[in-house]
């Protein structure tokens, strides 16, 4: 693959610009601490074109071996190509909020179990989709992954550096090639300053020379479909789809690698939101990105994604590849959500089965026991309220945590194996073929046991 | 219906025509600004004040609504017309519980039902929206209630006193798709049961899909088409209504590469294009299209589908069709 080659020639141009890569120790051993120190101007290789490659391309070849991910079977990287090396690791992460009550001494009360527990990779050039509802933690989980919150528990890795606790220092040059889009184009620019203010500053942060930010700034509107004359205009003179393109562009400024994006087009009218989607898919084609895109839309989600994460109360319950997930959906709550969507297609709405899932998410300051879907799940039983599920890998890279799977034949749970990127507290119980009423996909919307 | 602001006079809503029949859900579809919501508030007498300037006829079940007295409207809010807003958080009064609200406004519509009464009656609809613990619930506030069920104490509410019509203005747009779905179930367990007609104020055409018989589609304040549900979504004659039926993503259409999103934006109102406001971001535009269409029916076997659109409908036919489905031609490649 012709674009798999330009992007680790790119990976390896930009390594010698201060990125820690070289060494073989992603612990955060003091090498790469000193080459982190973020040294003001002096790195002009960030915007440099993949022609100064002299690095040799092998150079990326080394990291396969140094992966630091311990006990990953050989099954585990999902579809989408084993030879594409994971951007960014995230194992066992845990983000739980104190809840504080009293007058004078404050006493914790509680904790909100936001992200418990999850673990996943995203591929270089991948689109990895999270959906839920609100409340499901989607957006605490990337905020965490920026690191703007700090996280309980766990490990997140970025090219195989461990930058859970990465001091501010050391997260200085990760922070640029990590990028978020946020939900609220309105809110996440600042009022007072000018387009081009707005861009100047991450330019200026990159080390652009002064006398080149605003052509550069330019370019950068341009490359978002907006006209390059608009720098002295504030962003409350743009329309909603256009600041959210101003948005994108503060993004690129930095030449990131990934790009976090939370709820990018929810806040856009339909039309606006096919042409911004339009524009991450060519933005990414061009400066080879990867992108995280949470969104509660899974028709939106399905569009853009390579790989679906659905989770549910802090949880994982499903890791799929994009197509896959709507063919064929394992877990309840998956199918409770796809068949929630209404299809704009009135024929096909009459025509399609329904089961509408009732009550609302429970409060995740107590969250249920065992799996968290239990107390709206139709095929819950006595299992399901007392043993956490594993995250168990099916064929084809489709991972689910249920002990009652549907859409899955009885040969499909027999090969299945209980996935690495299962909760610690998960149980070992695998999913059997007799108890879970599987078999045809028409199954599906039958409740498996009274 | 326009307003004067101080750049001048704003035409929100413009030459809008439709009607709703008892047990009718009538859908109202556009993108933001296009004089949806104005058109539902105007009905509701909401939209009046200084700058406000309206001309036309809205009638319910006889009564003038434009003209009417603001006493004449306050008998026909509640029983007759009652209205759900689409943030139910600044709808509802904070510092009141969510009981006191319900039983305020049922006395405030019916002066001899006693407070007990109220109290009764507002448990009552509280469990048929789905409200569960309802005798409880009421002595809560707002704040203490989910998204969802703030939306279902709004409904609750515009249910209190049996309306005849009930315009819902984005009700399920600020809600998760599980929650959407069960409220969507409730409005039409409510048109079923009440035989009630329901306006929906929606952007969301899976929703329209779902629950509409009619839709009114609505762009820069003018109605650009109307019909029939089936219609509209299989054989729509305005190239905005095909631009909006492409430009949407689906959890069950083809991956294809791109979507065929409209090109440009919506005009401004202050300063509309001359002609058909969709001509500037429309491939199709001709000669004529400087000049206004009529919204009028082109085709004869249906005289309820009426559009407003020059192109003559067979030229609509084959055009509309892009890679096989209906959409928006992109405009760059049109040479002429």
């Amino acid at each position: 693959m012709s674009e798999g080659e330009a992007r680790s020639e790119r990976a390896a141009v930009q390594r010698p610009g201060g990125l820690p890569q070289d060494g073989p120790e992603p612990q955060g051993g003091p090498g790469w601490q000193a080459g982190a120190e973020p040294t003001g101007g002096a790195e002009p290789t960030w915007s440099a074109e993949p022609s100064g490659g002299a690095e040799p391309k092998g150079a990326a070849e080394p990291r396969e071996g140094a992966e630091p991910r311990a006990g990953a079977a050989a099954g585990e990287v999902p579809a989408g190509g084993g030879d594409r090396t994971p951007l960014l690791e995230v194992e066992h992460l845990r983000m739980l909020f104190p809840i504080k009550a009293g007058l004078v001494v404050d006493r914790q009360v509680g904790q909100v179990h936001a992200v418990d527990d999850v673990s996943f990779d995203l591929l270089e050039g991948e689109t990895l989709g999270i959906v839920g509802e609100s409340g499901c933690g989607k957006t605490t989980l990337i905020r965490v992954l920026v690191r703007l919150l700090d996280a309980t528990s766990g490990t997140i890795r970025f090219r195989g550096l461990d930058i859970t606790r990465a001091g501010r220092r050391e997260l200085a040059p990760i922070r640029r090639e990590m990028q978020m889009v946020f939900q609220d184009p309105q809110a996440s620019l600042n009022p007072r300053k000018r387009v081009g203010q707005i861009l100047a500053t991450p330019l200026r942060m990159r080390g652009v020379p002064r006398e080149q930010v605003a052509r550069e700034s330019r370019e950068l509107l341009q490359r978002v479909g907006m006209s390059g004359d608009v720098l002295n205009r504030f962003p409350h003179e743009f329309s909603g789809g256009q600041r959210q393109r101003i948005g994108i562009a503060r993004a690129l400024a930095m030449d990131p690698r990934l790009i976090l994006l939370d709820e990018p087009v929810s806040a856009l009218d339909v039309s606006i939101q096919a042409q911004v989607i339009n524009l991450l898919d060519d933005l990414q084609d061009e400066f080879h990105l990867s992108y995280v895109f949470v969104a509660h839309d899974l028709s939106v989600v399905r569009h853009v994604s390579d790989r679906i994460v659905v989770m549910y109360l802090g949880k994982l319950m499903e890791i799929s590849p994009a197509e896959e997930l709507y063919s064929k959906p394992i877990h309840p709550y998956t199918q409770a959500l796809l068949s929630a969507i209404p299809i704009p297609d009135p024929r096909l709405n009459r025509s399609r089965e329904r089961s509408v899932i009732g009550g609302e998410p429970p409060n995740p300051i107590n969250p249920p026991t065992g799996c968290r879907f239990h107390t709206r799940c139709a095929h819950a039983t006595d299992i399901c309220r007392s043993v956490e599920p594993p995250l168990v890998q099916y064929a084809g890279g489709h991972l689910a945590a249920c002990h009652h799977p549907r859409n899955v034949t009885a040969a499909e749970i027999a090969s299945a194996v209980r996935s690495d990127l299962s909760p610690l507290a998960a149980g070992s119980e695998m999913p059997s073929v007799d108890s879970n009423g599987a078999g045809p996909p028409a199954a599906a919307s039958a409740p498996a046991q009274g | 219906m326009s307003f004067a602001t101080e750049d001048g006079i704003v035409r929100a809503v413009d030459g809008v025509s439709f009607s709703v029949a008892r047990g009718e859900v009538v859908a109202i579809v556009g993108e933001s600004g296009s004089g949806k919501s104005v058109t539902a508030m105007t009905l509701m007498g909401l939209t009046r004040g200084p700058n406000a300037r309206f001309s036309g006829s809205a009638t319910f079940e006889g009564t003038e609504l434009i003209s009417a007295s603001e006493e004449q409207l306050r008998r026909i809010r509640g029983a007759g017309i009652a209205m759900v807003f689409q943030d139910p958080m600044s709808s509802l009064d904070p510092v009141y519980r969510v009981g006191d609200q319900i039983v305020e406004q049922i006395r405030a519509h019916e002066r001899k039902v006693s407070r007990a009464q109220a109290l009764d009656r507002a448990v009552e609809l509280m469990e048929r929206v789905g409200i569960p613990r309802a005798a409880e619930r009421l002595r809560s506030y707002p704040h203490e209630f989910s998204g969802g069920m703030r939306q279902r104490v709004m409904i609750a509410m515009a249910l209190s006193c049996s309306p005849r019509l009930l315009i819902a203005d984005e009700p399920t747009t600020a809600l998760d798709v599980t929650i959407q779905a069960q409220i969507l179930e409730e409005l039409r367990h409510l048109r079923d049961r009440t035989g009630a007609g329901v306006i929906l104020v929606t952007h969301d055409l899976g929703v329209v899909a779902d629950i509409a018989d009619r839709v009114v589609v609505m762009y820069a304040g003018r109605v650009v088409e109307q019909g029939l549900l089936d219609d509209i979504f299989y054989d729509p004659q305005h190239p905005y209504t095909w631009g909006l039926l492409g430009s949407i993503t689906r959890i069950d259409s083809d991956r294809s590469q791109r979507l065929p999103a409209i090109p440009g934006m919506p005009p401004s109102l202050l300063s509309p294009p001359r002609g058909c406001h969709f001509r500037p971001r429309c491939p199709h535009a001709f000669e004529r299209c400087v000049e206004v269409p009529p919204l009028a029916a082109h085709i004869p076997e249906r005289p309820e589908a009426l559009d407003r659109c020059w192109l003559p409908v067979e030229r609509k036919r084959a055009v509309r069709q892009v890679e096989g489905q209906i959409g928006l031609r992109s405009a760059e490649p049109v040479a002429s």
